[in-house]
């Protein structure tokens, strides 16, 4: 029996046991004159029992399913020839899963040895066995949780006080799934990083000034030592990301300047939806536009460009060269995506500024456009750094365009049409595909991983501090 | 008074008189300047809107003219003798006997009898690249549907391969210089290509293989069924888990949560985790789901629990929201009614919230639908040319089977990519659409 039919038997029992409360405390209510004389409503009785049946059998499923596999080896292990228990835990690991492997059909005793026999049939007898009790037990527990249920519907007891205390917990632990999470983040990037930092000394990572993760596969080769120097995809990411900055912030603050003070209703109305196309569009798309479209376009204009600077012998554009990858394209359309970003969280902040002051400026009989230049936009400032804070930091985290547009080369440059690399690039080329897990090539991903992590998190948290320390202003 | 104290006071009034002109020569040019920058930067304003929507329409119309090719496929309709002797085959065969037949040499014999004159290794090898490389397993296809077309003559529409397709849909029969052509075929292929069209064989169907067929190498039999219901199948589970948590986190945090720092940690994680790149959920799902758990990869179970945790922050800040905005004088009135805190918000505050839950969380999972990168973290870019039946089975998800196109060399492929786009767009437009729709219809204002 696989694991999804027996959930749905689960849940089929415990709607059986619901609909069990349900005519069960109809019966108790007849004898003392209805449903009114009992201490709460037939429903919450019913979803008490169903609780009841539901919550001890699902938690011995879960319990079973992740603790079986760990109960089944160690006892596989007793029964192993002797000359294999004292192997080291490695060659112990690869010994148990070909005992696995046996198991299921793949390869023979043969191949393995006739003195593992014991330990394959000891694993066959223990997983059958498992795979017969796991469903009895469970179903075992349901029927005793709904038999336990069934004594408790009394018309004395208040089932609502049970049913709702279960529901509180639920909703608490639904609402820390948020603290898991990030716990989850901060030690899975935490302990790789810690475990790279063993193999590549932390300053080498930090101040290194070379990126080339391989890893020799003889330790002679030539370049035995791969070398992870952080410091050109750092440069490659805010370079990217500055020029992203450059078209966004501009054109984002603008638009979000005409809309809320110039624009009619009806244009706002038409205009805004129509940028915020530009935030629904995936990042992959922006990618395929940036790789297939941009860079070329760019790349077409710089040969242009080189070409009539040769003719010309302006010396400095005859010696243009464009790269194919060229950090400009990607920075281009990064631009592009956030630029609704800046634009909303600008919108937000200029309407948050009081009319009041609006109106004194123009009283005084500045013009509009002073107004905003003088009153309007130094009040909002702290708002609008707020925005272009957590614009620059969705761009440094930004992954698919830099992916498909920018490249592998890490070269440590600032020149924005040469090719670059970033932190999210490597993060991905490194992880993509299959890997072990204790190379220092994966565990660097991870490292990268905690870098970007801890960056963006500063980010966050110091835009939002301005955004905040900027409003208690004017509330 | 004197004379001269008169004519005195009399030039200063003048000296006021002139100063106030000149003064108010001044004030008009300084006006005039001042107006003109109000100009200016009421332009810059509109240039920069110009922009925002110029991108717009030059992404769009950039996509859709490079995609536009892909949803029509040219086929060659061509007379095929199944002849029995050659396939060794009769009506009687059974399916595995016409499973051994060689259809390959049989499909090659009928091409070199049709064009007699082509008699080089090479030009023949060119004669069989115009047709896709599977045409003989969809003859043997057909013979084993219906045996009995065995020893007739069949009219068979063939598939015609990418190059030709290219070249047909691009260059054929129209007046180009030779560097403008887009071909990769020979000049002979060509020739080919152009008696064949002259007569009439030549047609181009709407193409159904893109929406029939899984993933492929062959750019003219690659379709996005498998990354389609690939995303399905993630969107599912990620809406399956994601919904009732974020509900059940965000009634949590507004109805019931005491004020303490506990809430305020889980508000501040919430908070940040919003913000955190997406890339990191992937690191996260590789680490925990996958390292950990030993869950395996490349499966939409995963996917869909590394966007879940993607997603809650997003449905979460929008049912917060959703809760909010319903006036606590409903709370208040089913309290005065006897009912309890829990009864109050199940029976009352969470109907009036459900219009904007229901607006998040479509939002949110228009979002995981055009997320790529952490699903490329868990292992979902790998060549699957079977349509994922579950969520344990290996699948890909479109917006990452656009990122395995984009990456092939071939131009086919990129009229392929530009297509896929164009139906993830689509999905993305209606999912917003929708969303817009039910918030304006179903929100009520208090």
């Amino acid at each position: 029996m696989n694991l999804s039919t027996l959930l749905l038997i689960i849940l089929a029992g415990s709607a059986v046991a619901y609909f069990l409360g349900y005519t069960r405390s109809q019966q108790i209510a007849k004898p003392i004159g209805g449903v009114r004389n009992l201490a709460a409503l037939p429903t919450y009785y019913a979803s008490m029992m169903s609780l009841w049946a539901l919550i001890p059998a699902l938690i011995v499923l879960f319990l079973w399913t992740v603790l079986d596999g760990s109960i089944i080896t160690s006892l596989v292990k007793s029964s192993l020839p002797t000359e294999a228990k004292q192997l080291s835990d490695e060659s112990l690991g690869l010994v148990m899963s070909q005992v696995y492997n046996v198991s299921q059909g793949i390869g023979s005793l043969d191949t393995l040895g006739q003195e593992y026999g014991p330990a394959v049939e000891r694993l066959n007898s223990l997983s059958s066995l498992s795979a017969k009790a796991m469903p009895v037990l469970t179903i075992l527990v349901l029927i005793i949780g709904a038999i336990l249920g069934l004594r408790a519907v009394k018309p004395t007891n208040n089932a609502r006080y049970a049913v709702e205390k279960v529901f509180n917990v639920m909703l608490f632990v639904c609402s820390s799934i948020a603290i898991f999470t990030t716990f989850g983040i901060v030690f899975s990037v935490l302990f790789e990083s810690l475990n790279f930092f063993q193999k590549v000394p932390f300053f080498d990572f930090l101040l290194g000034t070379h990126w080339s993760p391989q890893i020799a596969i003889r330790a002679d080769q030539a370049g035995a030592s791969g070398s992870f120097g952080v410091i050109p995809l750092i440069v490659g990411t805010l370079l990217i990301s500055f020029i992203a900055l450059l078209i966004a912030v501009p054109v984002g603050l603008m638009s979000a300047i005409y809309l809320s003070e110039y624009a009619s209703a009806r244009v706002r109305g038409i205009v805004k939806p129509a940028l915020e196309v530009l935030a629904g569009v995936p990042t992959v798309v922006y990618g395929f536009f940036a790789a297939l479209t941009v860079a070329p376009a760019i790349r077409r204009y710089g040969d242009q460009l080189r070409d009539w600077g040769a003719e010309n012998d302006i010396s400095f554009l005859a010696n243009l060269a464009v790269s194919s990858e060229s950090a400009l394209a990607a920075g281009l359309v990064m631009g592009v995506m956030i630029i609704p970003f800046v634009s909303s969280l600008s919108d937000d902040v200029i309407n948050a500024v009081p009319q009041s002051l609006r109106d004194g400026s123009y009283g005084l009989g500045a013009t509009q456009s002073e107004t905003i230049k003088k009153v309007i936009f130094p009040a909002a400032l702290p708002g609008v750094v707020g925005g272009v804070l957590l614009a620059a930091s969705r761009a440094i985290g930004e992954t698919m365009i830099v992916v498909m547009a920018a490249g592998l080369a890490a070269n440590l440059t600032v020149n924005p049409l040469d090719a670059v690399t970033t932190v999210t690039v490597q993060i991905v080329t490194l992880l993509v595909g299959d890997q072990e897990f204790d190379s220092a090539k994966t565990l660097a991903a991870f490292a990268l991983g905690l870098f970007l992590f801890v960056i963006t998190l500063a980010l966050n948290v110091i835009a939002l501090k301005v955004v905040k320390k900027y409003r208690e202003q004017y509330d | 008074m004197t004379n001269q104290s008169k004519t005195d006071s009399k030039n200063s009034v003048d000296a006021v008189f002139q100063d106030r002109a000149i003064l108010a020569e001044k004030r008009a040019a300084a006006l005039k300047k001042r107006n003109k920058a109000e100009k200016r930067f009421q332009w810059a304003g509109r240039i920069s809107i110009a922009f925002g929507i110029a991108c717009v329409l030059f992404l769009f119309t950039d996509i859709i003219s490079k995609g536009a090719g892909a949803f029509t496929q040219t086929y060659v309709e061509m007379e095929i003798t199944f002849d029995q002797e050659r396939l060794g085959l009769t009506p009687q065969s059974t399916e595995k006997e016409i499973k051994a037949a060689s259809f390959g040499s049989f499909f090659k014999r009928q091409l070199r009898e049709k064009y007699p004159e082509i008699t080089g290794r090479k030009e023949k090898r060119e004669l069989y690249a115009l047709f896709t490389s599977d045409m003989p397993l969809i003859l043997r296809d057909m013979v084993i549907a219906d045996p009995s077309i065995l020893g007739s003559t069949q009219s068979i529409s063939m598939i015609a391969d990418d190059d030709f397709d290219t070249y047909y849909k691009h260059s054929y029969g129209r007046d180009l210089a030779e560097e403008d052509k887009i071909t990769r075929l020979s000049e002979m292929q060509e020739g080919i290509v152009d008696s064949l069209a002259k007569s009439g064989a030549v047609t181009k169907k709407f193409n159904t293989i893109l929406f029939t067929n899984s993933d492929s190498r062959e750019p003219e039999l690659a379709g996005i069924k498998g990354a389609i219901v690939g995303s399905i199948l993630t969107l599912l589970v990620t809406l399956v888990l994601s919904f009732p948590i974020a509900v059940a986190t965000a009634i949590y945090l507004e109805e019931f949560a005491p004020k303490n720092k506990i809430t305020d940690f889980i508000e501040v994680n919430i908070n940040n985790l919003a913000a955190v790149p997406s890339v990191i959920f992937g690191l996260l799902g590789l680490a925990i789901f996958i390292n950990f758990f030993g869950l395996p990869r490349s499966v939409p179970l995963v996917g869909g629990f590394v966007l879940t945790l993607m997603t809650l922050p997003t449905i979460i800040i929008s049912s917060r929201a959703a809760i909010k905005a319903v006036p606590p004088s409903i709370r208040e009135a089913a309290l005065g009614m006897g009912a309890s805190k829990m009864q109050t918000v199940l029976h009352h505050v969470l109907p009036l919230a459900m219009p904007g839950m229901l607006t998040g969380t479509i939002i949110g999972m228009a979002q995981a639908l055009g997320e790529t990168a952490p699903l490329l973290m868990i292992g979902m870019v790998a060549f699957i040319v079977d349509t994922p039946a579950g969520i344990t089975d290996p699948a890909t998800v479109l917006p990452v089977q656009i990122f395995l196109w984009s990456d092939s060399p071939e131009r086919a492929f990129v009229e392929k990519t530009s297509a896929a786009i164009m139906v993830l767009l689509t999905f993305l437009i209606c999912m917003n659409s929708f969303a817009v729709w039910l918030r304006k219809r179903l929100e009520r204002r208090w």
